[in-house]
């Protein structure tokens, strides 16, 4: 070629035919100086491959062994790394033979074989490169891998268990974290889920699956955790120990719009802030908000439990409250993300409206919310008896006749009862113990009700939590234009469309229209 | 007529042969059944005679001859010479020649009229070769091959090239030769020819490997089938008588 190249002359030169020496028949001469079918009939290239070989399958898991131990997952039925991987168990000798081209031969799935057609190329005698195929079946056997033997062998063995738990007297923090849990996946490695009393208990395979679900709890949630261990068995020779972990996890009894006295020592430290304060929200730190000097306060997870401290009314004890008259004091101020405007309002509790004159002048925090005429829910501390430590502590405390929280629907609410919500949310699935004493569905409903309603009412609240549009919801033909504006409700477009896998109907394709 | 042979369990006849239309040189080998083949083709007709040249058994690729000479290595020992002046016909002119390629039998490949040798052969031996053994020389090479002594086989009546030779070569080479040429194989396909089988003009000896088509092929080109070797060597013995007289 290079000759060529350089310009020099190179006379024409065609191949001539020879005989083969072993039939006669003329062919272009090489190597071996046979023709293709007498070489082919002296020489067989795959004279040292594997035709029959046998590969183990999980068929609870769908996986493949790679011996000694290694399960490989996702190889689909005649694909191409189902190919390789049979190739691989050939061991085809990689320095006499060379493959050129590999496929499957299709084969019942049923039958438990695999058939391969290969073509090799090896040298036969005198140098002459040969092409043949070669036909390969292997076998498939059945066997289970060692996670699906321990699975299938005692299905609810767990190595770690996380038990949270918050000692109140209702259930809401416990449904939040529900959401929340489902949102982010958390729960997804827990063997079970159980429900006990004043919290929830979730078991998990390893300790690992557990120490990430603390964590994951841990940055929503104002919590203190221990972890214990207690020894399952030992293997003497290799010196492994199995364990049962388990982590108690308390969460901070301080819940969202509970009244809190505070300790005279977090008051100061705190700035002196009004021993009264209203807790606004409890994420992994608790936001306290002083509702006479619209001070606020956060108290991270670690300084809440070094000096721990309970609520001194909850929401179970909020009284309805009718504003008579209002008087905007100050401006509107931010804080931490909610606004809130000072203001004098009259008051008077909806058992005394009506029947006697009792009022009270207070100042409250909500001036932005609340006109003449409207409701709102409060703490009675007038008539309230309170028994606290703490209060007795602070000398010369004031306290105010009341102290309204939030605005109430109550009224207007109770026309819509009854009527479906356009949105939804799922649920874990829980164990619940059905058999024990203490419990009270009836309670349970109303408190779930009450949360359903909560997250209507909160827009920060609804951040973290997925909701679903509920397809069994109609719009009822008597359009409710004059509830009007005034109840809060979720606007479309928050609500996530849900993902339907099901095999009837168009499928509707989940878009995520969050916001 | 083409026979099989084989020495000591070796197909490679031409290595340890050397037959030429006046003579026919065997090596010295453990049985006795090389030897008797070719006698038992020969004896009346050629003298057949075991030598050894420099030692050696593989003389039909360190010697080149045909019917007027024959050309032997330096390293022929002078009883070697002796010996094959001593026992070849007086016309055939025995010379031992100084040639840095020693090998004589795979550098040169002769007929009775015409010689091809190695691109490299010096000039005096060129000489040589056309004096001694009287024939014209030619340098040439075959299928790109330098060894033209090894890759061809050929006589007065048809010559046997290596089967990688192209077309045109084989045109070439035959003008030279003035005979019928053919691209072949020999013993089951080795390219080897001039190692494989050794031919004169009415007879030829093949490796035991030789397939049934190579043997066709073989006596179809040497024209071997009809060939009477005593109206052949009557022809030559008449120029013999001639000079004893």
């Amino acid at each position: 070629m290079e000759m060529e190249q350089s310009g020099m002359f190179m006379p024409a030169q065609t191949v001539g035919t020879v005989l083969c020496c072993i039939c006669g028949v003329a062919m272009p001469p090489n190597p071996a100086n046979m023709c293709v079918r007498c070489l082919r009939s002296r020489v067989d290239i795959t004279e040292g491959l594997i035709r029959h070989a046998a590969i183990v399958y999980c068929p609870e898991c769908h996986s493949y062994l790679q011996p000694p131990r290694t399960w490989i997952r996702g190889l689909e039925p005649e694909s191409k790394e189902l190919l390789a991987f049979c190739l691989r168990r050939l061991r085809l000798p990689q320095r006499r033979i060379r493959l050129v081209h590999a496929e499957f031969i299709w084969t019942e799935p049923h039958s438990k074989r695999l058939r391969l057609r290969l073509r090799v190329q090896a040298e036969a005698l005198h140098g002459a490169i040969l092409e043949q195929a070669h036909m390969v079946e292997l076998t498939v056997h059945d066997r289970l891998c060692d996670n699906c033997t321990r699975a299938q062998a005692n299905p609810d063995q767990w190595s770690a268990v996380v038990q949270l738990r918050q000692l109140v007297q209702h259930r809401r923090t416990f449904f939040y974290l529900e959401q929340l849990i489902l949102r982010h996946g958390a729960a997804v490695r827990a063997i079970r889920i159980a429900e006990a009393d004043h919290g929830l208990d979730f078991f998990f395979g390893s300790r690992s699956h557990a120490t990430k679900f603390v964590d994951f709890i841990n940055g929503v949630a104002p919590i203190r955790f221990r972890n214990d261990k207690q020894l399952v068995s030992h293997d003497v020779k290799s010196s492994v120990y199995n364990y049962k972990h388990t982590f108690s996890v308390e969460i901070s009894p301080v819940c969202r719009e509970d009244l809190i006295c505070l300790p005279p020592k977090l008051a100061n430290a705190l700035g002196n802030l009004g021993p009264l304060v209203l807790c606004t929200r409890v994420t992994n730190s608790i936001a306290l908000l002083d509702p006479l000097t619209l001070r606020s306060a956060f108290l991270d997870a670690n300084q809440y439990w070094r000096a721990p401290f309970k609520s001194l009314l909850t929401s179970r004890q909020l009284v309805e409250y009718i504003v008579l008259d209002i008087e905007v004091e100050s401006a509107e101020v931010h804080i931490g993300g909610s606004k809130y405007v000072m203001a004098h309002a009259q008051v008077a509790r909806i058992t005394d409206f009506g029947k006697n004159d009792t009022m009270f002048t207070i100042r409250t925090h909500l001036g932005h919310l609340l006109n003449p005429g409207d409701y709102a829910l409060g703490y009675d501390l007038y008539s309230a008896n309170n028994n606290d430590f703490d209060i007795d502590q602070h000398k010369n405390l004031v306290l105010p006749e009341t102290i309204l929280v939030k605005k109430s629907y109550q009224e207007k609410q109770s026309k819509k009862r009854g009527k479906a919500r356009t949105w939804k949310v799922k649920n874990l699935n829980m164990e619940v113990d059905t058999t024990s004493k203490g419990r009270n569905d009836e309670k349970r409903n109303t408190e779930y009700e009450e949360f359903l309603r909560d997250l209507e009412e909160n827009p920060e609240m609804r951040f973290n939590i997925s909701l679903y549009r509920n397809k069994e919801y109609q719009p009822s033909e008597a359009a409710s234009t004059a509830d009007g504006d005034d109840i809060p409700s979720i606007p479309l477009e928050e609500l996530l469309a849900d993902l339907d896998l099901s095999e009837d109907e168009g499928n509707q394709n989940g878009e995520n229209m969050d916001e | 007529m083409a026979t099989r042979v084989q020495f000591e369990n070796n197909c490679e006849v031409g290595v340890f042969s050397k037959l030429t239309n006046a003579y026919c040189l065997v090596a010295i080998g453990g049985s006795e059944s090389f030897y008797s083949v070719f006698e038992s083709e020969l004896a009346d007709v050629i003298p057949v005679v075991k030598t050894s040249i420099a030692g050696t058994r593989i003389i039909g690729r360190l010697c080149a001859g045909n019917k007027n000479g024959l050309l032997l290595p330096h390293t022929t020992t002078d009883q070697e010479l002796q010996h094959l002046r001593n026992s070849l016909p007086d016309g055939v002119v025995v010379q031992r020649i100084d040639e840095r390629l020693s090998a004589l039998g795979n550098c040169i490949a002769c007929n009775d009229h015409v010689a091809l040798t190695h691109p490299d052969l010096d000039r005096e031996t060129e000489e040589l070769i056309a004096d001694v053994l009287g024939v014209e020389v030619f340098r040439q090479t075959i299928a790109g091959n330098i060894l033209v002594g090894s890759y061809c086989a050929f006589s007065n009546k048809g010559g046997l090239v290596h089967p990688h030779t192209s077309i045109e070569d084989l045109d070439e080479l035959s003008t030279l030769l003035q005979v019928p040429l053919v691209a072949g194989t020999v013993n089951r396909g080795s390219e080897v020819i001039a190692s494989g089988m050794t031919v004169n003009d009415w007879t030829a000896f093949c490796g035991s490997d030789t397939t049934a088509t190579e043997l066709s092929v073989i006596e179809s080109v040497f024209k071997l089938r009809d060939a009477q070797p005593n109206i052949i060597v009557d022809e030559m013995r008449k120029s013999l008588i001639d000079s004893y007289v």
